[in-house]
């Protein structure tokens, strides 16, 4: 280690980048919800409100909408750092609590959804790279390329249709029975009501990691140490146990962990289609309700989850790559 | 079966072709070495020189079985005696034959040395053998914890020499071994290989630079466009021009820098279209129109050569 810099160094560059980056999102999805066609005070109050002109104006003003933008995002932030976010018009519950319960649901769904798809595509990857151009080859490639052009609602649509509707396998949707009490709900429940959204999410998401690994493999089976592997008598098991696993793994790792954008956006989308509860739902039915507070609290939520895939990712670089890790010339 | 005395390597009649796809669809096939044959016996080094493009690479690869996908090799190579099937040399490759490449990206990247020199049997009798084979090729212990990026050019290229020396091969196919190598370590690497050799080990070593491995080696093959043309005793280029036989031989003698270091004019035929007679007979001051049949290699002078005007 040569030019290695301080760890703190390093960390501190992470912790700014993680501030600016939730600064960011911050203002912009404020300014954009100030400048949509949301009125907070009508979404509060309800249309049909018989509430006099002078009891709204009393609300704005102790919500302070009469202030100009930048004072009204300035006092927001404030009160975001105090750990309070407002309240959901759509839950009349705090946002904090609602994200909080909501998330617990998503983050179920999103993990699960991310190891499948993570190893079955891995799996999936190796193996049809290692019979590049056989027929299960292009099998694999067709399905992943068609799955990657199927938009997510309408393979959510399609698969519950066929598995619920058709098969009667699984239920309609929700995270746990409908009318059942909360003492009686048990693990199966919440397992058997996961399975579908688990289910497209990890098809959605299992193209793009087939794919590039795949073509990971072609690239690396064609190179000189695999040529060299197989001139000193190693089996293609052995050239995959010994080098091919080791050179994928790594690239294949660091791009899972950077898809967890698409797997927040896949998410949200899945929910809707099998209402479960999760944040994706609630950021629907906020956006829908005009929840300014909810929506905002989502944004920033789903920002930190990104971020930290994006961290993973390059910490674990950091670590498991010799190259990075053991830096430096020996000569 | 083999003979004790029979070469190690026999190499007859190769012709390695390429499929390729010309104008539109219609397909090609480029004829990259033809009609190439030499043997290589126990305790002997044989020296394959050439310029580049006249496919030294592709013998070595077509011994181990290593061809890519588009190229078709025919003619027959036996080892000791037998065909060398793709059963067979999948049984044989790495334990009793071994390749020694050219490429310093032949170790995987992301594996320390001292186990990818160990090779794929590993365990502590591997870890041992590959330890003992660095020390031989002048590699500090330290050397085996290494990855591949924290090696010098001429570290990596010892530990490919040394994976060689971790099996005790009975052939060892060595493609341009000494790049890289500061004239005495290259030196001593030869000589390594000469020990190989005493050793009782069929040696055929694929190089550009003649002037290195003339002091080991037994005999030398001479390479033009993708055939032999020449195979005679070392001691014969040795002598010089006037002890060898072919006329393109004597030329690429002339050319080195410390002789005439004169060279000739005309280039190399292109890969995929030799002339129907001999491929040197464009640049060749000798030539007659016998010389645009084809010209096969005879005995002469205990060497091979093809030419007909050669005494």
């Amino acid at each position: 280690m040569q030019t290695a810099r301080p760890k703190y160094l390093y960390i501190a560059g992470i912790a700014g980048r993680m501030i600016l980056l939730l600064f960011l999102v911050s203002v912009l999805s404020f300014a954009l919800i100030a400048k949509a066609p949301i009125d907070p005070l009508l979404s509060y109050v309800g249309a049909e409100s018989t509430l006099s002109e002078e009891a709204k104006a009393e609300i704005v003003r102790h919500w302070g909408l009469d202030e100009p933008l930048p004072a009204r995002c300035l006092s927001w932030m404030k009160n975001v750092l105090h750990g309070d976010f407002g309240m959901s018009i759509t839950y009349k519950r705090p946002v904090i609590d609602v994200i909080a319960e909501r998330f617990s649901h998503s983050i179920v769904l999103m993990m699960l959804a991310w190891a499948f798809s993570g190893a079955l595509g891995y799996a999936a990857g190796i193996f049809a790279g290692m019979r590049r151009g056989g027929i299960c080859d292009r099998a694999i490639k067709l399905f992943c390329l068609v799955l990657q052009s199927a938009p997510t609602f309408w393979l959510g649509l399609l698969i519950l249709s066929f598995f619920s509707v058709k098969l009667g396998l699984f239920p309609f949707g929700l995270a746990v029975p409908a009318g059942k009490l909360a003492a009686e709900i048990t693990l199966g429940d919440r397992i058997h009501h996961l399975i579908l959204p688990v289910f497209t999410l990890t098809i959605v998401s299992i193209g793009k990691i087939t794919l590039f690994t795949r073509q990971k493999l072609t690239e690396i089976l064609n190179s000189d140490y695999i040529l060299f592997a197989r001139a000193r008598g190693e089996s293609d098991r052995q050239i995959v146990l010994r080098h091919v696993l080791r050179n994928t793994a790594l690239p294949a790792v660091t791009l899972q962990f950077s898809s967890f954008s698409e797997l927040f956006g896949g998410m949200a989308l899945a929910e809707t289609v099998f209402s479960y509860p999760g944040v994706g739902t609630a950021a629907t039915a906020a956006a829908l309700n005009g929840d300014a507070p909810l929506l905002l609290g989502v944004a920033l939520i789903g920002a930190l989850f990104v971020f930290s895939g994006n961290l993973i990712a390059n910490i674990l670089y950091g670590v498991v790559d010799p190259r990075l890790r053991e830096g430096g010339d020996y000569v | 079966m083999a003979t004790e005395n029979g070469p190690v390597l026999t190499v007859r009649e190769l012709r390695i072709s390429f499929g390729m796809y010309a104008k539109g669809l219609r397909k090609e096939s480029l004829r990259v070495i033809d009609s190439l044959s030499l043997d290589v016996r126990a305790g002997e080094i044989v020296t394959v020189v050439g310029s580049s493009g006249s496919g030294k690479s592709l013998l070595a690869h077509a011994i181990l079985g290593i061809l890519p996908a588009n190229a078709e090799a025919e003619g027959s190579i036996l080892y000791k005696g037998e065909e060398l099937t793709p059963a067979r040399l999948r049984r044989r490759r790495g334990t009793e034959i071994a390749l020694i490449p050219q490429s310093v990206d032949s170790l995987d990247p992301l594996m320390r040395v001292g186990k990818q020199a160990a090779g794929a049997r590993g365990g502590k009798e591997g870890r041992n053998a590959a330890r003992a084979a660095f020390a031989r090729c002048g590699l500090d212990a330290r050397v085996e914890r290494l990855f591949p990026f924290q090696l010098s050019g001429g570290m990596a290229r010892r530990v490919l020499i040394s994976t060689a020396a971790v099996a005790s091969p009975a052939l060892i196919v060595a493609d341009e071994p000494t790049p890289g190598l500061g004239a005495a370590r290259a030196m001593e690497t030869l000589r390594h290989f000469r020990e190989l050799a005493d050793g009782g080990a069929a040696v055929l070593l694929i190089t550009h630079d003649i002037d290195l491995a003339l002091p080991i080696a037994d005999r030398i093959a001479v390479l033009y466009a993708g055939t032999t043309v020449e195979i005679a005793p070392a001691e014969d280029f040795r002598k010089g021009r006037d002890a060898l036989r072919h006329p393109y031989s004597k030329a690429f003698l002339d050319a080195l820098p410390q002789n005439a270091f004169r060279p000739i004019a005309g280039a190399q035929p292109y890969a995929g279209h030799p002339p129907p007679g001999c491929p040197f007979a464009e640049r060749c001051p000798a030539r007659t129109e016998a010389c645009e049949r084809a010209v096969a290699m005879r005995a002469l002078r205990g060497g091979e050569v093809r030419c007909i005007h050669a005494t």
